[in-house]
């Protein structure tokens, strides 16, 4: 069952703005209101939407899920491998040894309000990014598995 | 009838749940020491101007890994139940 062209190109359009705010909520995640959880969430909200306008057997060859496998299964383990990192330098699991150190993501900061840099905060943006994949792959291979089983009634089988 | 009784027993159980929880102190103590050592040193030690990321995945880091593999194991569940069967194959319960 589809919609019509309008709801259809409307979807189409927004779809890639979708995925780009997500991101946008994943990266500033140190900075601004939000973080790996709802950016993923946000990005998945892109394909419920191409879902909801489309038939599921339109999406299967543009969104695989394969694809979404192997994001879910990297961002638990970037997740797990950034925690990690400290041990190398004689610290304990998930010890923030990146921050404020002045090389990568390590500007220092200064107490109270300031514009904000997005090269701070240490581990802080790897483990945003890491849970980010990881929801955007389960939330939407999630919403396609569940919406594989619906029949479409005007195809005949 | 049944009902009525049912209803009249959770009634009487919320309002004795009510009776009780308004002796308890809520909101108290209002200044802690735990909230304003978050607020006067997680940027300085997290570099995060967000000071709920700065928890979220800094100090409470651990708790973060949980709900991550929580969202992995609901989707391996989803997966498994949703799957599709190949050619032949049956669910042994049929």
């Amino acid at each position: 069952m589809k919609m019509t062209k309008i709801v259809r190109t409307t979807a189409d359009l927004f779809f890639p703005f979708c995925l780009v705010f997500g991101l946008y909520v994943v990266i500033h995640g140190h900075l601004t209101p939000g973080g790996g959880f709802q950016g993923g969430a946000v990005m998945a909200t892109g394909t419920a939407l191409l879902l909801v306008a489309r038939a599921y057997d339109d999406i299967t060859g543009r969104i695989r899920k394969t694809a979404l496998k192997i994001c879910e299964a990297t961002g638990l383990m970037m997740f797990l491998l950034a925690g990690l990192s400290g041990i190398f330098k004689g610290l304990p699991f998930m010890a923030n040894w990146m921050a404020a150190t002045g090389k990568l993501f390590g500007s220092p900061v200064a107490f109270g309000p300031n514009p904000g840099d997005l090269n701070t905060a240490g581990l802080l943006p790897l483990l945003n990014v890491g849970v980010g994949i990881e929801v955007l792959g389960g939330l939407t291979i999630i919403l396609l598995y569940m919406l594989s089983g619906i029949k479409d009634p005007e195809k005949k089988p | 009838m049944r009902l009525a009784l049912y209803s009249a027993i959770l009634l009487v159980l919320f309002g004795g749940l009510m009776y009780i929880a308004a002796d308890l102190p809520f909101g108290k103590p209002a200044v802690t020491d735990m909230d304003d050592y978050f607020i006067r040193n997680g940027q300085e030690q997290t570099g995060a101007n967000n000071i709920v990321t700065s928890i979220v995945f800094d100090f409470r880091g651990f708790d973060t890994l949980g709900e991550a593999t929580v969202l992995f194991t609901a989707v391996l569940g989803v997966g498994m139940m949703f799957r599709k069967l190949n050619a032949g194959e049956e669910y042994e319960n049929d």
